[in-house]
């Protein structure tokens, strides 16, 4: 019998609910965040999940032994993708690779590691280009603020890099569509959740007149570094896709 | 006003160094100081022009007043243009200022010769100086080796800086000396060869004490620009051969002559930049640096230029049929590397995946293998090359046929078939 599986949405949360598919033998068939609507089959049960760091710390241990890291990784920046039925496609894998040889992660013939395969990669791409499109701006209390919307949830996977570059400098990314963002105080980087009554373009708004400078200068830049004799605007667009262009500066009007 | 000066200052400067295609800003992995700014080897392109170019860096010159008069080079001295120059302070704080809103990897200064060599190489390294001593910057800094400068100045040059580079402009002597004739080879090959023996030999020192600083750790690179003079493709990768060999250099770019005069040695204005041809020797580089091939077998003197309508790994192959087919399942990852429509990542991804079984034609085609071109030259399970007994000419065509050039528009019906 097949088990429509709620889960809190985390990614410790899916690891536990995973740990218990086998604990239970669930044969989950639908694993969603709790609250999500579901059409349930008529003789379907029901599974709560209540995430259990202990069992997703088993879960997690199985793969590095079997997998190692790097598939392991592969399986969360998937799971970051938010994608509808990526729980259990993760689960299908998981399965297969605690059940097969030492390498098999690198089976690209084998339809559900392939997908997952290419999800990691769309996931890393975008996260890439959430080290590229970031655009900070100065507020005149010294904070750089920045405001991204990116297609995938990408802001776990982008921390350190900013952590580690902007080290003297206090920064948030916020994402706007998630409405969570990270600040760094110039020696940790935390979750935040600006107040529902904020409006996160007036934010961006309040800047001193160096940036302002700075943000004409920029844009004067990226006009002036441009080869009008190549004019390609397909590549343009094939690199900078028109949904980013929202919050680069360089592309305001 | 001091802002409206700097904005022009940065409209004519960074104008005037976009002929410049080096962008790359990866090769080094420069960490971030305790209390510091910056750091590289992300290799992030934080946009892209319009002309659809990567902008990782702050592309200027420092100035592009200049003793020289180059044919092909916009800041000439007889060139009648507005002129302009930075100081040390000006380039400083745009790069620190652009590094801190995240619009850039870091600084790649070039600039005109005023004076002479050694006071404008020694003004670049102020920059550099500057940046890494008194703003603890740890981006990415790439400086122009200017031809003729000091020993000392280049090897301060190399504390500093990521990546240094000389043009080589024209890729032949001759052609060197119709277009820059105040200009010659042997005073850039100099400035090479002695940072080629300092990259060297701090290596080696590093591998006994781990302290010792770095030096241009993401090495050298040239650029030369193409159908300025009349060089064949051949003569163009034998260059870049020989300095990839003899100078280790990380890249050689290569750059189609953009029309900026009408000077009679030159195309003249309103002429095509030549980005296809641009394009196949990008692809023939490749070939060189990733595939195995080496320059001889792509290009030769019974074919000294590449065709325009294929790829030269196509027309390499297509010159050479009796090397195919191909086994997937059991050949050496080199010749699978070799196959058209196979890059490095595919055949990769191909060596991993059979050992879990033989792969079919849908595998291959799953794992992102271009079909079109793979199957006249591959065996796999359950498959056999197609029209393996047609000539290459006829092969050509069939593949040409089902294949959608982004060039297609571009190139004439009368490109000679090989």
């Amino acid at each position: 019998m097949s088990t429509t599986v709620y889960y809190d949405g985390t990614w410790q949360g899916l690891l536990t609910a995973i740990f218990e598919d086998y604990e239970y033998r669930l044969q989950s068939c639908i694993i969603v965040k709790s609250g999500t609507a579901v059409t349930q089959s008529l003789f379907g049960r029901t599974h709560q999940v209540y995430t259990d760091k202990k069992k997703a710390l088993r879960v997690k241990n199985g793969l590095l032994k079997n997998v190692g890291k790097a598939a392991l990784q592969e399986l969360y920046c998937a799971f970051l993708s938010e994608k509808e039925g990526i729980e259990v496609l993760i689960l299908r894998v998981v399965q297969y690779y605690m059940a097969g040889e030492k390498s098999v992660h690198s089976n690209y013939a084998h339809e559900d590691v392939l997908q997952i395969k290419q999800i990691h990669k769309s996931v890393m791409r975008e996260r890439h280009r959430f080290k590229a499109f970031v655009r900070f701006r100065e507020s005149t209390d010294g904070i750089f603020l920045a405001l991204i919307e990116p297609d995938f949830n990408v802001l776990p996977l982008i921390s350190t890099h900013f952590k580690d570059r902007y080290a003297d400098q206090l920064w948030i990314i916020y994402d706007v569509k998630r409405q969570y963002g990270l600040h760094y105080d110039k020696s940790t980087v935390r979750e935040i959740v600006f107040d529902k009554s904020i409006d996160v373009k007036q934010l961006e708004a309040v800047c001193s007149t160096e940036e302002q400078l700075y943000d004409r200068l920029w844009k004067r830049y990226f006009q002036s570094t441009n080869i009008v004799e190549r004019k390609n605007t397909k590549l343009h667009v094939q690199h900078v896709p028109k949904r980013y262009w929202k919050y680069l500066n360089e592309k305001e009007g | 006003m001091q802002a409206e000066r700097i904005q022009e200052k940065l409209e004519i400067l960074a104008d005037a160094a976009k002929y410049d295609v080096s962008c790359s800003s990866s090769g080094s992995n420069r960490k971030n100081t305790k209390g510091g700014l910056g750091n590289t080897g992300a290799g992030i392109c934080h946009t892209y022009t319009e002309d659809g170019r990567c902008v990782s860096l702050l592309k200027i010159l420092l100035t592009n007043h200049c003793i020289f008069d180059c044919a092909y080079c916009v800041s000439r001295r007889s060139n009648d243009i507005k002129r302009a120059a930075f100081t040390v302070q000006e380039v400083v704080d745009l790069t620190i200022n652009f590094y801190r809103r995240n619009y850039i990897e870091g600084l790649f200064l070039s600039s005109g010769i005023f004076k002479d060599a050694d006071f404008t190489m020694e003004r670049l390294v102020l920059v550099a100086k500057k940046l890494r001593q008194e703003h603890h910057f740890n981006g990415y800094i790439h400086l122009k080796t200017i031809p003729g400068a000091s020993d000392e100045l280049l090897y301060e040059a190399g504390l500093y800086a990521d990546r240094l580079s000389v043009n080589l402009e024209i890729p032949t002597e001759s052609g060197l000396k119709l277009l820059a004739p105040e200009k010659n080879r042997k005073d850039m090959d100099e400035p090479m060869d002695y940072l080629k023996g300092e990259i060297v030999r701090t290596k080696e020192e590093k591998k006994i004490i781990k302290s010792t600083p770095k030096f241009a750790p993401a090495g050298q690179s040239t650029q030369m620009i193409i159908g300025a003079a009349d060089e064949t493709d051949r003569h163009i990768i034998q260059t870049a051969n020989h300095y990839y060999a003899t100078y280790q250099l990380k890249r050689v770019y290569y750059s189609g002559y953009i029309p900026i005069s009408h000077d009679k040695r030159l195309p003249g204005i309103g002429a095509a930049v030549p980005a296809i041809r641009e394009n196949r020797l990008y692809q023939t580089d490749w070939l060189m640096r990733f595939y195995g091939f080496r320059h001889d077998e792509v290009l030769d003197e019974q074919h000294p230029n590449l065709d325009l309508d294929i790829d030269p790994k196509l027309s390499w192959a297509l010159r050479h049929l009796d090397q195919f087919p191909v086994d997937i399942n059991k050949s050496p990852y080199e010749l699978i590397v070799r196959v058209p429509g196979i890059g490095v990542t595919s055949a990769k991804k191909i060596v991993a995946a059979r050992k879990f079984g033989k792969l079919r034609l849908e595998h291959l085609q799953k794992i992102g293998v271009s079909l079109n071109k793979v199957r006249y030259f591959i065996i796999c399970e359950g498959f056999l090359p197609l029209k393996s007994d047609k000539p290459a000419v006829l092969l050509k065509q069939y593949i040409l046929a089902e294949s959608q050039s982004k060039y297609q528009k571009a190139l004439s019906s009368q490109l000679s078939l090989f």
